[in-house]
C-alpha cells in the first residue's frame, strides 16, 4: 500500500495530541516536545512512502521523537544538568513502539486540562487545545478564528510562557478541583464548536472545519473520561447540532430555521449516535447543563416534523436547565418552547424582565412572537434590530428579508 | 519549587463602614495557618495606606532622583498587602490566593518570581 501525503497528515491530526503529551512528560517542555514530535514526522514523511506505514503509527513518532530529542538534547548539551537529563531519557528510551502506548490516554488527559488551565485566557485556552491536542497548524488556527497569523502565534507563545513560568502543573486536578476545572475544558470545546457552527463574523453561516475539530476532540475526551456525564452530553450536543447542519442553509447559503428544514437532509447516523449517548449518560442520573441541552436536541431531532415535535417536553426539559443554570439566555430559550405550548402572549410575558438588549436572539425570539399576534409595526422593527446586530453576512440577509416580510404586513 | 507573590489590591479611600476587620483578620489568619501547614509560609504584610506612598524616580545617571508625594500610578486600586509563599504546586497557590481573595473581598493578583527556588536577594549572613 502506498503512503501519500494526505495519508501522513491525517496521522499528524489524529496522533499529534498522543505523541506530544508523551513528550511533554518525557522532556518537561513543551516547546521540545512539539519540535521532537515535528522532527519524527519530517522522518515519516521521507520514509513512510518507501517502506510502508508502521504498524503503530503512533507508537513509531513517540519512538522516533523521543530518540531525535534526545539526540538534540545530546547536541545542546553544555550543562551538565541537560547531558544527565538526556542521559536519563536515554535510559527510558526502551521497547518497540507498542509498548509507547500504555500510559498514553493519562498523559493525554493532562495535556487537556493543561491547555484549558483556568490561569490562561479562554483565547489561549482555546489555541493552545487547538495546537497541541488537535494537531492544528497555527495558520490554521488563525485562519479559523479570523485573526493574523503573528497574532495568533504571540497568543500561543505567550501562553506557553506563562505555563513554564507561573510553573502550571502538567496533570489532571485533584478531585476537589475536577468539577471546575472539567467545566473549563467543555467550555473550549464547546467555544470551538459553537464558532464552527455559526461564526460570529464573516461570509459563511459556520466553518465546518472547527465544528468537525470539537467533535473530534469531544469524542476523544469522552474515550478519556468515560465516568463524567457532561463530557458525554457535551458530544451528544454537537453531534445533535451537527447533523441538522446540511439542512440549516439553503442553496444559496441562507439560513433556514428549525421549523422550516427539510428533515431528510438531517444526518441519520449522527443522530443516531447522540440519540444513543443522551441515553446513556440520562441512565447516570446526573443531569447536568450540557445533558440536559443534548435531551432538548434529542427531542427535536426525534420528531419526524415541526408539528410532531413534544413541545411539553422541551418546557420541562428547560425547567431543569433553568434550576442549574439560572441564566437569562436559558429563559430566553424556554419561552420559545413556552410559545408553541401556550401561545405566542406567555412567551412574549416571560421576555419582560430579561436584561438581554443588544443580544441578536432575543430580538428574533421578539420579533417571531410579535410577528405570530400580528403586531408587524413592532416586529418590523425587532427583525431590524436582530439584523442590525449580527456581524455574520448570511444571517444578516436572512433577518433583514424577514424585515422587509413583516413590514409589507402594515 | 516556585516563589509567588500573592499581592492584594484595595480600593481608594477608608474601608467601607460595614467592615468588621476583626473578622476578615481571623478569617485570613486561618488561611495563613494552612499555608503556614503547608510548609509554604515566607513572609505577608499589609500595607499602610497609599497617601503613605512616596515615589521615586531618577531619570538617568546625571540628574538628581525626584521624590514626589503619593503613589506610583494614578489608579482606583492600589497594592493594599502582599503574601510571599513557596510552593511547588501551582494549584495549590491558587487555592491559597482564592480563599485570600474570599477572606478581604478584595481582588488578588498571582505572579511568580523569576528564577526556580530562591529568588531575589537572600539577606548576608554577617
Amino acid at each position: 500500500m502506498t503512503v501519500s501525503g494526505a495519508d501522513i497528515a491525517r496521522v499528524f491530526r489524529a496522533e499529534h495530541g498522543r505523541a506530544v503529551s508523551v513528550l511533554i512528560r518525557a522532556l518537561g517542555d513543551i516547546d521540545l516536545a512539539e519540535d521532537a514530535v515535528q522532527d519524527a514526522f519530517t522522518v515519516a514523511v521521507e520514509r513512510w512512502p518507501r517502506e510502508g506505514m508502521p504498524p503503530s503509527p503512533a507508537g513509531w513518532i513517540i519512538t522516533t521523537a523521543r530518540r531525535r530529542a534526545i539526540d538534540r538534547l545530546r547536541r545542546e548539551a553544555t550543562r551538565e544538568a541537560r547531558h544527565a537529563e538526556s542521559v536519563a531519557l536515554y535510559a527510558a528510551d526502551e521497547g518497540s513502539g507498542a509498548s509507547e502506548e500504555g500510559p498514553v490516554k493519562d498523559e493525554r488527559l493532562r495535556l487537556v486540562f493543561t491547555c484549558c488551565h483556568p490561569a490562561l485566557s479562554r483565547e489561549a485556552q482555546v489555541a493552545l487545545t487547538l495546537r497541541l491536542l488537535g494537531g492544528l497548524t497555527t495558520p490554521e488556527i488563525a485562519h479559523a478564528f479570523l485573526v493574523p497569523e503573528t497574532t495568533m502565534a504571540q497568543r500561543i507563545t505567550r501562553a506557553k510562557n506563562k505555563i513554564r513560568t507561573a510553573g502550571i502543573p502538567y496533570r489532571v486536578p485533584r478531585d476537589e478541583d475536577l468539577p471546575a476545572r472539567l467545566a473549563s475544558v467543555l467550555a473550549v470545546l464547546y467555544l470551538v464548536f459553537t464558532e464552527g457552527h455559526t461564526a460570529t463574523a464573516g461570509d459563511d453561516l459556520g466553518r465546518p472545519d472547527l465544528a468537525t475539530e470539537a467533535i473530534r476532540l469531544g469524542r476523544v475526551l469522552v474515550e478519556l473520561m468515560p465516568d463524567e456525564p457532561e463530557a458525554m452530553g457535551l458530544l451528544a450536543l454537537m453531534l445533535l447540532t451537527e447533523a441538522r447542519r446540511p439542512a440549516r442553509t439553503d442553496p444559496a447559503g441562507d439560513l433556514v430555521l428549525l421549523a422550516e428544514q427539510d428533515r431528510s437532509r438531517w444526518d441519520v447516523a449522527l443522530i443516531a449516535e447522540g440519540h444513543a449517548l443522551v441515553r446513556r449518560c440520562l441512565r447516570r442520573g446526573a443531569p447536568g447543563p450540557y445533558q440536559l441541552q443534548a435531551a432538548i436536541n434529542a427531542v427535536h431531532t426525534a420528531a419526524a416534523t415541526a408539528a410532531d415535535t413534544d413541545w411539553s417536553h422541551v418546557v420541562a426539559l428547560y425547567d431543569h436547565l433553568l434550576r442549574l443554570a439560572p441564566t437569562d439566555v436559558v429563559r430566553l430559550n424556554r419561552a420559545v418552547a413556552v410559545a408553541e405550548v401556550a401561545g405566542p402572549d406567555s412567551a412574549l410575558a416571560l421576555l419582560e424582565d430579561l436584561g438581554l438588549d443588544g443580544y441578536v436572539a432575543f430580538h428574533v425570539v421578539r420579533a417571531e412572537l410579535l410577528g405570530r399576534l400580528a403586531r408587524w409595526p413592532e416586529s418590523a422593527a425587532e427583525w431590524e434590530r436582530a439584523a442590525g446586530l449580527s456581524d455574520n453576512a448570511p444571517e444578516s440577509r436572512h433577518l433583514r428579508d424577514r424585515a422587509a416580510q413583516a413590514a409589507a404586513h402594515t | 519549587m516556585k516563589t509567588y507573590l500573592i499581592s492584594l489590591f484595595s480600593p481608594d479611600g477608608p474601608p467601607p463602614e460595614d467592615l468588621d476587620l476583626t473578622k476578615v483578620m481571623a478569617e485570613l489568619e486561618v488561611v495563613n495557618a494552612d499555608i503556614r501547614a503547608a510548609g509554604g509560609w515566607v513572609f505577608a504584610g499589609g500595607l499602610a495606606d497609599q497617601g503613605s506612598a512616596t515615589t521615586i524616580r531618577k531619570p538617568d545617571a546625571i540628574t538628581d532622583a525626584v521624590l514626589t508625594d503619593g503613589p506610583f500610578a494614578e489608579a482606583k486600586e492600589h497594592l493594599g498587602g502582599l503574601t510571599i509563599v513557596r510552593s511547588a504546586d501551582y494549584d495549590a497557590v491558587l487555592g491559597w490566593a482564592e480563599r485570600i481573595a474570599g477572606a478581604t473581598g478584595l481582588p488578588v493578583e498571582v505572579r511568580p518570581f523569576q528564577g526556580e527556588d530562591d529568588p531575589g536577594q537572600a539577606p548576608t549572613d554577617h
